[in-house]
């Protein structure tokens, strides 16, 4: 995509957004957006790491977590009335440093160790915060909404609002990240690390900065989440199911280009939101496992990937 | 004679208790074509890999055009000049051979490099090894002839100072193996140092202007092609007693 054309796509978003808040009045679908979103950002953000720099992170519901826990933590200090901007901010400030220092801790260990550790660390996370009562511990915390929803109609069409801005903004930055230098050298990393180390690439460094970036925007998705649920324990902020989402949403997308998480997760999630209202909201967790089996084995590039193929057949 | 451009000293390599390198002496003079010889598991790759910095020698120092690299990450020698291919070539899969070299282009060469297009840069190094035509194909379905030329791209395009070809033609046909001498020996016109690991003797004794002879991780020779072949200790080193 072009640069005019991709701008231009992202304020035509934006743009339908705004009316959508205009013309619909069901809280659901706001709802059942927010949900989409969010798993949008962190199937972007995951992207950062797992797809273009080839290191399969498994912890993602640690860095979710950790950011919506940033929230609360905020919320009980400075009062529920601070800027949801400086929040989000805030979050993905500390689930940046979480990343770098992961990263720093973990990146030297290939393959499969690496995957492992990253798993391991949303534990630690899990069992810090099952044991912080100044967060609510193990029976967790209640958030007030604030009453401003500046000039939306309700707090959640605001919320939607907010959550769609970041989402473009993930986007964008995935997007500038895969055209550019930097993103061309982790493309090597992930194809073959000594040989992009020999070419020139300061691949540990590199390494860290993708890391920090994923930690940081899977920070950003997590911090309106208590505002979202108004209830957050440590079984549900670090949900298996967020973490499973991070990864199948780009696999089945296609983890290459930055559009592939995109269109991973605008298909899983609508599929599951779909799922849950009209057949069970249990059925939806099988669903992204059905999903997954059948494009690891049938697609391993994804939807980018099968599209690229027939593209390349009609130029032929 | 010119000052060397690489400078290798006393090192030594442990793998765990093995000695793998022992006390290795070894200078590359500035444009000079060596050759690097010795018997399966002798310890060539190992020198090479601690020069390119793939692996730290425990003990000596390694000294390139007046830098201390002996403990330099790879990455950085690669700016500095120092590049190498690999015995067993790693192409970046999921490129272009175009973008394959830009990599190297973007990366190693960058404070070296002309304010050009990278692609016209990447372009002109591929006429260079013949590889134009493939420019835009996929990396990973070249053939061995030409995947081995991609590898010598690619360490083309960091611009070096000091090439260390690892290998570069195990396993090619005999009119292949003249493709490649014929790059390198292009390539070493152009003023850079090479280092040629080899098997192919027939390709050693041709390219080198001086060859090296390890065993067992001991260097037991150096002079001249000539003077090797006549060597009795290079002949038990390959022939037993």
């Amino acid at each position: 995509m072009k640069g005019r054309a991709f701008w231009a796509s992202i304020v035509a978003v934006l743009v339908a957004g705004l009316i959508l808040t205009q013309v619909v009045s069901n809280e659901y679908y706001f709802n059942a957006l927010y949900v989409i979103l969010q798993g949008a950002i962190m199937a972007v953000a995951w992207n950062v790491l797992g797809g273009f720099t080839g290191y399969v992170n498994f912890g993602s519901a640690g860095f979710f977590a950790v950011g919506a826990y940033t929230s609360i933590a905020l919320g009980k200090t400075f009062g529920q009335s601070l800027p949801l901007p400086v929040m989000i901010a805030t979050a993905a400030v500390v689930c940046g440093l979480i990343g770098l220092g992961l990263g720093y801790l973990t990146l030297r260990l290939k393959g499969v160790y690496f995957s492992i550790a990253t798993l391991a660390m949303a534990i630690v996370f899990e069992t810090l915060m099952n044991n912080w009562p100044f967060v609510g511990g193990a029976r967790g915390a209640y958030i007030l909404t604030p009453d401003s929803h500046l000039w939306f109609n309700s707090y959640i069409e605001m919320l939607f609002m907010v959550m769609l801005l970041l989402t473009l903004g993930s986007v964008a930055v995935s997007r500038a990240l895969n055209a550019s230098r930097l993103g061309r050298g982790l493309a090597a990393i992930r194809d073959d690390e000594v040989a992009a180390e020999c070419a020139g690439v300061p691949t540990l460094r590199l390494k860290l900065i993708s890391a920090t970036l994923m930690g940081a925007m899977m920070g950003v998705a997590g911090a309106p989440y208590p505002y979202f649920v108004t209830f957050v324990d440590p079984a549900s902020a670090f949900s298996l199911f967020v973490a499973v989402n991070a990864i199948a949403m780009p696999m089945i997308g296609g983890t290459a280009h930055w559009i592939g998480p995109v269109i991973g997760a605008l298909l899983v999630g609508t599929a599951q939101q779909v799922i849950t209202v009209t057949v069970s909201s249990e059925l939806n967790v099988l669903v992204v496992g059905v999903m997954l089996v059948l494009f690891i084995t049938l697609a391993p590039q994804g939807i980018v990937g099968l599209a690229q193929k027939y593209l390349a057949r009609r130029a032929r | 004679m010119n000052a060397p451009v690489l400078q290798v000293d006393n090192v030594t390599k442990r793998f765990g208790g093995f000695l793998a390198l022992q006390n290795v002496e070894l200078h590359v003079n500035a444009g000079e074509r060596l050759g690097l010889i010795g018997p399966n598991g002798s310890g060539k790759t190992t020198l090479i890999n601690c020069i390119s910095g793939a692996l730290f020698n425990d003990e000596g120092s390694i000294v390139f055009e007046g830098h201390d690299i002996t403990r330099m990450p790879a990455h950085r020698r690669a700016r500095l000049g120092v590049a190498r291919s690999f015995q067993i070539p790693k192409p970046f899969r999921s490129m272009s051979v175009l973008e394959n070299l830009r990599i190297p282009l973007e990366y190693a060469a960058r404070s070296r490099a002309e304010h050009r297009s990278v692609t016209d840069e990447a372009m002109e190094v591929l006429e260079q090894i013949g590889l134009k035509p493939r420019a835009h194909e996929n990396s990973a379905g070249l053939t061995q002839v030409d995947m081995r030329k991609l590898e010598l791209a690619r360490a083309l395009a960091a611009k070096p100072r000091l090439l260390v070809s690892d290998e570069a033609m195990a396993g090619l046909s005999s009119s292949e193996v003249d493709e490649i001498l014929e790059i390198l020996l292009a390539l070493n016109r152009r003023g850079v140092a090479v280092i040629m690991i080899e098997h192919i003797m027939r390709a050693v004794m041709r390219f080198s202007e001086r060859v090296v002879v390890l065993d067992a991780g001991q260097k037991i020779a150096e002079g001249t092609p000539a003077e090797i072949v006549r060597n009795p200790q290079v002949e038990r080193a390959y022939l037993g007693e």
